[in-house]
C-alpha cells in the first residue's frame, strides 16, 4: 500500500493544504495570492523578512517551551502570600473555572439576541445577583477594572451635575488614583475634571470629615469615598458623608469590594448614588493583575441610567407570548451607537468575567457571603493582634479593618524591602510596601489575609517576622 | 443552491434564571471555619465591623448545591451559539483559540500570580511578556510595546492620553486640541478621542473609498494634535496614500496612530514604523490567537517609536544581564490607563499562538485569509439581491469586503437584520452589519479568516443564499425569524422605557410584579 | 386617526404634472414607469400599517391618491371626495390635505417627492405632524423616512402613541426653471428613532439634540461689537433660538451685540450693514436633504456679500444629514456670475455637534 503524501500543513488552519489554495485561487481567477495584494503600494511593503523567533508548530515541543519558561515564576499558591492592595487572593470555586473554560462563553465575540440567550441570560445573572449585594437596583456589565469604574463614574457626576470638580480620598491606591487620573483628564483640555484630595483622620484612617466639609462646595460635581479604604479601614461615617454632599449638589461614588458586602452594609443602605468596584474577588483569579474588572451601578433613575457608559442587559419579552429574553438597554448612548457623541466609550471589556462572577455569587448564595465574611474578619483581626506581639511592630488601625490593615516595622529599625527579601527566603510574600507611596506611614506595609490564611498560615507568619525583625 | 442545509435546533432547556432556582438552606460552596483559637482570641465577627455598618439582612441571592449551578450555567453555556456555529463576524478575525494556550494560563504560574510580587518571583512570566514585546516590534518596527490596555478600544484611549502627555510636554496642548480620524475608523478612535478631552474630526470617505488627501490638508492646521486611523478599512479597502497621509500630519505637527484592528490580511507585509506612524495597536483577541471571552478580557498591545517612549504608561517589562525587571515611568508618562501589567494570561496565550506560527505561518494565515475573502466575494455576488460597497472600485479586496442586501430589502422588505435572524436557525453565528454610520444600506461584513475551511465557507454561503432565496418566496418566514433558535424575536418596545427596562432582577420584580 | 395621500405621479418628471400645469407631462411619467413607484410604495408602508395595527381606519384622498392602495391594504378606508376630475392635480392634495387636517387625523401620511411636500406644507402648514414615504428621485425635503419600510414603522409607532415628539424639518423643492433648490419653510415631522432599523445615518434625533448643544455653545462665544449673518433653515435658526432671537427660517438675518439688527434682507441690505459694520461671520446651514449650502433660497448671499464676507464662514449641519449624502459633497449655487475661484468652493470645515466636525468638499 502506498502511503499518503506527507503533509505539512498547520494544525490551526484548514486552507493550509496546496489543494484548498488551488480550488480557490480558480475560483477568483488569480494565478497567486500575490496579485490579491494588488491594493497595496510596492513601497508599503515590508522590504526583508521578518524574523522572529522558530516556528514550534508541534504542540509537545510548544509546551515543553511554556512550561519551562513559566516555572521560572513563583506563585501565591507555592508560596504564602499577604499581598492584597487591588487584587486579592481568595479561593476560586472550581466549577468558576470550569465554566470560564466553556468555549460557548469563552471563544465568541456576539450573536443576536436569539443564539445568544444564555450568555445574556448569564449576564443578567451577574447583573442581578451584584444588586442584591450592592442593594442597588441598575448595574451595568462590568468594565475593565476598579479604577475605571472609578475613572466613569466621576466622569457621570460631572456630567450630572455639569461640575467639574471631585473629591476623593488622599489615601487612595496610588495604582486606582493614576487610572482616575488618566480619566480626569488635562487642564488644557475641555470637559476636564479637577482632582481634589480628602485627608484621613491618621488617628481613625477614616475620611477627615472637616476637612471635607471645607473642600466641598458648589463647584463640587462628586465625592468619592472607599469602604474598606484602601488601607482596609471600615468608613463608618458613610451616611454622614453621603449626606454632606447631598447637601452640598454633589453626587455621592461609594467604592466597594462586594465580597465584603455578606458583613458590611451595602452602597444601597448608606446613600451612595452610584457604586463601583472590583469584580476580581468573584471567583477570578489573580492572573498576575489580569483578573481584574469593575463595575458600576445605581439607583434605578433615568437620569443616572442615561449616564451610563457600560452595555446594558436588560429582561424582557419576546414576539412569543410568556416567553423571556434579553437585551441590550440604552445602547444608542454607548460609543457603538453614537461614536463620539457617546456616554465614554465602550468597547472590548472583561465579559467572561461577567459569567464567571455570575457562577461565583450563585454558588457562594446568602449564607456564603456572610460566612466569608466572618471568616475574613476574624482570621485578619486574629493576625493583626499576632503580629502586634512583635517587639517594635505596630498596627496602625487595629479595629475597625477589613481583610487589610496597615503594619508599621519602623520600631524595627528595618525597611519593608529588607524584611520582605528575608521573608521570601522563607516562602512568604509580605504586604505591600507602603514606603514610598506613604511615608508618613513609616516603614510600613499593608497586610491581607483572607479565607485561603488559616490560623496556622498567620502563625507561620509571625514566627517569620520575629525572626527577621530581630 | 444546496438543499443539504443542517437540521439545526438550538438547545432549548427553559432554563430559568438563578434567581428562582434552589432552595432554602441549601449550599452551593462552603467557607473554612474560622479555627476556634482564633475565635477566642479576636471575638464574634460582628464585634468587628463598626457599629451602623454592618449588613442588617444577608443578600438575597439564590441557594443551591454545586451541581445545580454547575449545571445551570452548563444549559446556559449550550444556550449560546457561541462560535460552535460558523462565525465570521467581520473585524473580529474569529480564529482558533489554542487549548494549550487555556492550559498553561490555568496554572499557577499564571493564574495565582500577585501583581504586586517581587519581580525576582516573576521572571518566567516577565520574560513571555518581554519576549512577545519582542515579537510586536518586528512585525510593526515598533521600538516597545505595553499590555496594560483591556481591548482594542482601551488602547484608542491610551493613544489620546499619550497624545495629551507628548503635547503637554511641548507646552502645545492647549493649543493642539483636534484629533482626525475617518468615517471608516472603529467608533472607539473618535469615541476615546473625545472622552480624552479632543475635538474630534471625522473625514468622509470620497469616490476611492477613503478620504482624500485634499480633505485631510483642509482638516490639518496648528491645532492637530493626531490622526487615528485604520488601514485597511473594514471594506477591505487600503488607502494608498497613507504615507503621505502621515507626511502632512508630521508637518503639521500631529502624531499618527495606527489602529491595526484588520492586521489579519496583512500581517507580514505592512509595518506601522516604516510606513512613518508613530504609535500602532494590535488586538491579541483577534490577530492573535486569543480567545475573546465574548468580549474580554482582552489585550489592546500598543507600541511606539523611541521618541514616544517616555510617555507610556508603566510599569515597564525591562530586561538586562540580571534578568527582567518592572520600571516605573517617570513623570512625563501617562500613569495608567488600567491597573497593573494588563491582561498578563492574554499574553502569554498569544506568545504561545506566535510561536506555533512562526513568521512563515503568519504569512500564510494573512495569504489565505485574503485569499478566502475573494473566494467569498465571487460567490457572494452572484446571489440575488447582494451587492457590495463601492462596486465601481475593481481592485481586489483584502480580507474582508462590505456587501449590501439593500437591493434583496428594496425588493423582499427583508433587511440585513432579519436575515441575520434567519441565518441563526441554520447553525451559523451572527454576521457583523456594520459600525454606524452604515456607508452601504442593509450592510453586512464577513471576514473568512485562515481558520475556516472551504467547506464552512461553502455552507455560510449555502445558507445565506438559501435565506436570501426564502426571501423572495417567503418574506414572512425570514422577517418573523428565528424559528429554531432558543427564544423568538425580542420585543424591545420595554428596553428604552425607564418605567419598564431592568438591568436587574429587583428592578424588575418591582416594576412587574404580576410578570415574575 | 391616520391621513393618506398619495401622489400618483410623483417620480421621475411627477412635479411637473402635480404642479397641475400641463396633463400631458402626467401621462409621460406614466408612460415612464412613475405610477407604480409611488403606489407600490404607498401600498408597501400601508400594509406594514395594516399588520402592526389590525383595524387602523385611515382618512384616505380619493381613488388613486389614497383610498385605493388603503382597501388593497386591508384598512378600513374613509374616503375624502375629490373636487376636480381628470389627471390629479397640486389642488386635489392641498385640498385633500386641508379636509384631513379638519377632520383631526393624527398623523398625515403622504407618498409622493419634494412638490408633494410642499403642497401638504402649504395645505396644512405645522397644525398637524406629516411623514413623507420617499417616492421622488431626488428628495431635498427632510420629511421622509430613509425608506418605506421605516415610515411605516414611524408611522405605526406614533398612532400607537400619538404623545411621541415631533420636530421641525424643512420643505425644500427645486425651482424648475434655475434647478435651484428653494426652500418653503418646515413641517412637523414624527421625531422618534427606530431602535430596531436603525437608519442608514444614525439618528435624527441625535442630530438636533446635538445641534442644539452646538449652537448653544457658538451662541456663548459671539463677540458682542462683532457683525453675525445667519443665513436660513432650520440649523441655523437653532443658532438664533440659542440667542433668544425671533429669525427669518428662509431668510438672511443680521445679528449684532446680542441684538436682531436685520431680517430677512436683501443683497442691497446685506452689503450696506458690512460697509457700515465692517468684518461679519457668517453661519450657513446645509437646507433640506441634498447638501445645499446656498442656492434661490438665499440669493441674497451673493457673491458680492460672500467676498466681503471672506473666510470667516461657519457652516454647520447634522452628522446623520451629511452621512447620508452620497457622494459626500455640499453644492453652492449663486444666483450671479462669480467668476474664477466660486466663493466657499473647495474643502471646508463643517461643524456638527460641540468638539465634532468634518470636512467636506464644496463644489462651485
Amino acid at each position: 500500500m502506498q502511503s499518503p503524501q506527507k503533509s505539512r500543513a498547520h494544525p490551526y488552519m484548514a486552507s493550509s493544504t496546496d489543494d484548498a489554495r488551488a480550488q480557490m485561487l480558480a475560483a477568483v481567477g488569480a494565478r497567486e495570492v500575490e496579485e490579491l495584494f494588488e491594493q497595496i503600494p510596492g513601497d508599503h511593503r515590508v522590504s526583508r523578512g521578518i524574523s522572529l523567533p522558530p516556528q514550534l508548530v508541534a504542540e509537545a515541543d510548544l509546551r515543553r517551551h511554556l512550561t519551562e519558561v513559566l516555572g521560572r515564576t513563583r506563585s501565591c499558591e507555592e508560596n504564602l502570600s499577604f499581598l492584597g492592595a487591588g487584587c486579592w487572593q481568595h479561593h476560586v470555586p472550581a466549577v468558576c473555572d470550569e465554566i470560564g473554560r466553556r468555549a460557548e462563553f469563552l471563544t465568541p465575540v456576539w450573536g443576536t439576541p436569539s443564539s445568544d440567550q444564555g450568555r445574556m441570560q448569564a449576564w443578567f445573572e451577574f447583573t442581578s445577583q451584584l444588586g442584591e449585594l450592592l442593594a442597588l437596583d441598575f448595574v451595568g456589565l462590568p468594565v475593565y477594572s476598579w479604577g475605571c469604574a472609578a475613572g466613569h463614574a466621576l466622569r457621570m457626576a460631572a456630567r450630572l451635575t455639569g461640575r467639574e470638580e471631585v473629591l476623593v480620598p488622599r489615601g487612595m491606591d496610588p495604582e486606582r488614583l493614576a487610572v482616575v487620573r488618566s480619566y480626569c483628564g488635562s487642564p488644557e483640555l475641555e470637559r476636564h475634571l479637577r482632582l481634589v484630595p480628602v485627608e484621613h483622620d491618621p488617628a481613625t484612617g477614616r475620611l477627615d470629615l472637616a476637612d471635607l466639609r471645607g473642600k466641598l462646595g458648589g463647584r463640587t460635581a462628586a465625592v468619592y469615598v472607599e469602604t474598606p479604604t484602601y488601607l482596609g479601614v471600615v468608613e463608618s461615617d458613610m451616611a454622614e458623608i453621603a449626606a454632606l454632599a447631598r447637601a452640598a449638589g454633589a453626587e455621592t461614588i461609594m467604592g466597594v469590594d462586594p465580597i465584603s458586602l455578606g458583613v458590611l452594609a451595602p452602597p444601597g443602605e448608606l446613600g451612595a448614588d452610584i457604586a463601583v468596584g472590583t469584580t476580581q474577588t468573584l471567583g477570578v483569579h489573580m492572573n498576575a493583575g489580569g483578573g481584574v474588572g469593575g463595575f458600576i451601578a445605581s439607583r434605578d433613575e433615568e437620569r443616572y441610567a442615561r449616564e451610563f457608559p457600560t452595555l446594558n442587559v436588560s429582561i424582557c419579552d419576546t414576539v412569543v407570548p410568556g416567553q423571556r429574553g434579553f437585551g441590550m438597554t440604552l445602547f444608542e448612548q454607548s460609543s457603538y451607537g453614537a461614536r463620539e457623541g457617546g456616554k465614554d466609550w465602550t468597547g472590548n471589556s472583561v465579559y467572561l468575567w461577567a459569567v464567571v462572577n455570575a457562577v461565583y455569587m450563585s454558588l457562594m448564595g446568602p449564607q456564603g457571603f456572610v460566612e466569608l465574611g466572618e471568616t475574613v474578619l476574624q482570621r485578619s483581626h486574629y493576625a493583626a493582634r499576632r503580629i502586634t506581639e512583635l517587639p517594635g511592630v505596630e498596627v496602625r488601625w487595629p479595629q475597625g479593618f477589613f481583610r487589610e490593615f496597615v503594619v508599621d516595622f519602623s520600631g524595627t529599625g528595618r525597611r519593608v524591602a529588607e524584611i520582605d527579601a528575608a521573608l521570601r527566603d522563607r516562602g512568604i510574600f509580605g504586604g505591600k510596601d507602603l514606603s514610598q507611596d506613604f511615608p508618613e506611614l513609616g516603614e510600613a506595609a499593608l497586610y491581607c489575609v483572607t479565607e485561603v490564611h488559616t490560623q496556622t498560615d498567620v502563625d507561620r507568619l509571625v514566627e517569620a517576622l520575629r525572626e527577621v525583625t530581630a | 443552491m444546496s438543499e443539504q442545509l443542517r437540521r439545526y435546533h438550538a438547545a432549548v432547556w427553559d432554563e430559568p434564571l438563578v434567581m428562582e432556582m434552589g432552595a432554602p438552606g441549601r449550599r452551593g460552596t462552603r467557607i473554612p471555619d474560622t479555627e476556634p483559637g482564633i475565635a477566642q482570641t479576636v471575638g464574634p465577627a460582628e464585634d468587628l465591623v463598626p457599629r451602623g455598618m454592618r449588613r442588617a439582612a444577608p443578600p438575597a441571592l439564590p441557594e443551591l448545591t454545586e451541581p445545580e449551578v454547575q449545571r445551570h450555567y452548563l444549559h446556559l453555556s449550550q444556550q449560546t451559539m457561541g462560535m460552535m456555529g460558523i462565525s465570521l463576524f467581520g473585524t473580529c478575525t474569529m480564529k482558533y483559540n489554542p487549548q494549550l494556550g487555556e492550559q498553561v494560563v490555568a496554572r499557577p504560574e499564571v493564574a495565582e500570580v500577585h501583581p504586586h510580587q517581587h519581580e525576582s518571583t516573576m521572571q518566567g512570566l516577565l520574560q513571555v511578556v518581554h519576549d512577545f514585546d519582542l515579537v510586536l516590534r518586528e512585525l510593526s518596527g515598533m521600538d516597545r510595546f505595553v499590555f496594560q490596555a483591556g481591548g482594542g478600544a482601551d488602547a484608542a484611549y491610551l493613544h489620546a492620553c499619550l497624545t495629551r502627555a507628548y503635547h503637554a510636554s511641548r507646552g502645545e496642548l492647549g493649543q493642539r486640541t483636534e484629533i482626525i480620524t475617518t468615517a471608516q475608523a472603529h467608533p472607539c478612535n473618535p469615541a476615546t478621542a473625545a472622552a480624552a478631552g479632543f475635538d474630534v474630526i471625522t473625514l468622509p470617505l470620497e469616490g476611492d473609498g477613503y478620504p482624500s488627501v485634499a480633505a485631510l490638508e483642509a482638516a490639518l492646521s496648528d491645532r492637530t494634535a493626531a490622526l487615528m486611523v485604520n488601514n485597511p478599512d473594514d471594506m477591505g479597502i487600503y488607502n494608498p496614500h497613507i504615507k503621505r497621509w502621515v507626511e502632512l500630519v508630521h508637518e503639521a505637527g500631529g502624531l499618527c496612530f495606527y489602529d491595526h484592528a484588520n492586521f489579519n490580511g496583512v500581517m507580514t507585509r505592512i509595518r506601522a514604523a516604516d510606513l512613518g506612524f508613530d504609535a500602532c495597536m494590535f488586538m491579541l483577541h483577534k490577530t492573535f490567537g486569543v480567545a475573546k471571552g465574548g468580549g474580554g478580557p482582552a489585550v489592546g498591545a500598543y507600541g511606539c517609536t523611541a521618541e514616544l517612549e517616555r510617555f507610556l504608561p508603566g510599569p515597564l517589562v525591562t530586561r538586562d544581564e540580571e534578568g527582567y525587571h518592572l520600571v516605573e515611568q517617570g513623570p512625563e508618562g501617562v500613569g495608567r490607563v488600567r491597573e497593573f501589567l494588563g491582561n498578563v494570561p492574554q499574553v502569554v496565550r498569544a506568545y504561545a499562538w506566535a510561536r506555533a506560527m512562526g513568521a512563515a505561518g503568519m504569512r500564510e494565515a494573512a495569504d489565505i485569509s485574503v485569499l478566502a475573502n475573494n473566494y467569498m466575494e465571487q460567490r457572494l455576488l452572484r446571489i440575488p439581491g447582494v451587492t457590495k460597497s463601492q462596486p465601481h472600485l475593481t481592485e481586489r479586496r483584502l480580507e474582508m469586503t462590505r456587501y449590501s442586501l439593500g437591493e434583496l430589502t428594496e425588493r423582499t422588505g427583508v433587511t440585513a437584520h432579519d436575515v441575520q435572524n434567519r441565518m441563526v436557525d441554520f447553525g451559523i453565528d451572527a454576521f457583523w452589519l456594520s459600525h454606524e454610520p452604515w456607508i452601504v444600506p442593509e450592510p453586512f461584513t464577513p471576514e473568512a479568516g485562515e481558520m475556516w475551511s472551504k467547506e464552512d465557507l461553502d455552507y455560510w454561503m449555502d445558507v445565506l443564499a438559501h435565506v436570501c432565496d426564502e426571501a423572495h418566496r417567503d418574506p414572512d418566514l425570514v422577517r418573523t425569524a428565528p424559528h429554531r433558535q432558543v427564544i423568538g424575536q425580542l420585543d424591545g418596545s420595554a428596553l428604552d422605557d425607564p418605567e419598564r427596562w431592568a438591568t436587574t432582577w429587583r428592578a424588575h420584580r418591582r416594576k412587574r410584579p404580576a410578570a415574575g | 386617526m391616520l391621513g393618506v395621500l398619495v401622489n400618483p405621479v410623483a417620480g421621475m418628471g411627477g412635479r411637473v404634472a402635480l404642479h397641475g400645469t400641463d396633463g400631458v407631462w402626467a401621462d409621460r411619467a406614466r408612460e415612464r414607469g412613475a405610477v407604480p413607484r409611488a403606489a407600490r410604495r404607498a401600498g408597501q408602508v400601508l400594509a406594514q400599517i395594516a399588520r402592526s395595527a389590525p383595524g387602523t381606519t385611515v382618512l384616505a384622498a380619493a381613488g388613486e391618491m389614497g383610498a385605493d392602495p388603503a382597501r388593497a391594504a386591508g384598512l378600513t378606508v374613509e374616503e375624502v371626495p375629490r373636487a376636480g376630475t381628470g389627471p390629479t392635480t397640486a389642488r386635489d392634495t392641498q385640498e385633500a390635505a386641508r379636509c384631513m387636517r379638519d377632520q383631526g387625523v393624527e398623523l398625515l401620511l403622504f407618498a409622493g417627492g419634494d412638490g408633494t411636500a410642499r403642497d401638504v406644507l402649504a395645505a396644512v402648514g405645522t397644525d398637524v405632524p406629516v411623514l413623507g414615504v420617499p417616492c421622488g428621485v431626488k428628495m431635498h425635503s427632510a420629511v421622509f423616512a430613509t425608506t418605506p419600510r421605516a415610515a411605516g414603522a414611524l408611522a405605526a409607532r406614533f398612532l400607537a402613541a400619538p404623545g411621541l415628539p415631533v420636530a421641525e424639518r424643512e420643505v425644500v423643492d427645486v425651482d424648475p426653471l434655475s434647478g435651484s433648490p428653494v426652500l418653503h419653510g418646515s413641517a412637523l415631522v414624527p421625531h422618534a428613532a427606530d431602535r430596531l432599523q436603525r437608519s442608514k445615518a444614525g439618528s435624527a434625533q441625535d442630530d438636533d439634540a446635538a445641534l442644539d448643544a452646538l449652537c448653544r455653545q457658538l451662541a456663548g462665544s459671539l463677540e458682542p461689537d462683532r457683525l453675525y449673518l445667519v443665513g436660513p433653515g432650520t440649523t441655523t435658526g437653532r443658532l438664533l433660538r440659542a440667542l433668544g432671537l425671533d429669525g427669518s427660517l428662509r431668510g438672511v438675518d443680521a445679528v449684532r451685540g446680542g441684538r436682531l439688527v436685520g431680517r430677512d434682507l436683501t443683497e442691497r441690505e446685506l452689503l450696506g450693514l458690512l460697509a457700515a459694520r465692517g468684518p461679519a461671520s457668517l453661519f450657513l446651514g446645509v437646507v433640506g436633504g441634498q447638501g445645499f449650502l446656498l442656492g434661490r433660497g438665499n440669493q441674497q448671499l451673493s457673491a458680492e456679500v460672500l467676498r466681503l464676507v471672506g473666510d470667516d464662514v461657519v457652516i454647520l449641519a447634522g452628522a446623520s444629514k451629511l452621512a447620508a449624502l452620497d457622494p459626500p459633497v455640499l453644492h453652492v449655487d449663486l444666483d450671479d456670475d462669480a467668476g474664477p475661484g466660486t466663493p466657499l468652493a473647495g474643502y471646508r470645515r463643517v461643524l456638527t455637534a460641540p468638539g465634532t466636525s468634518t470636512v467636506l468638499r464644496v463644489a462651485g
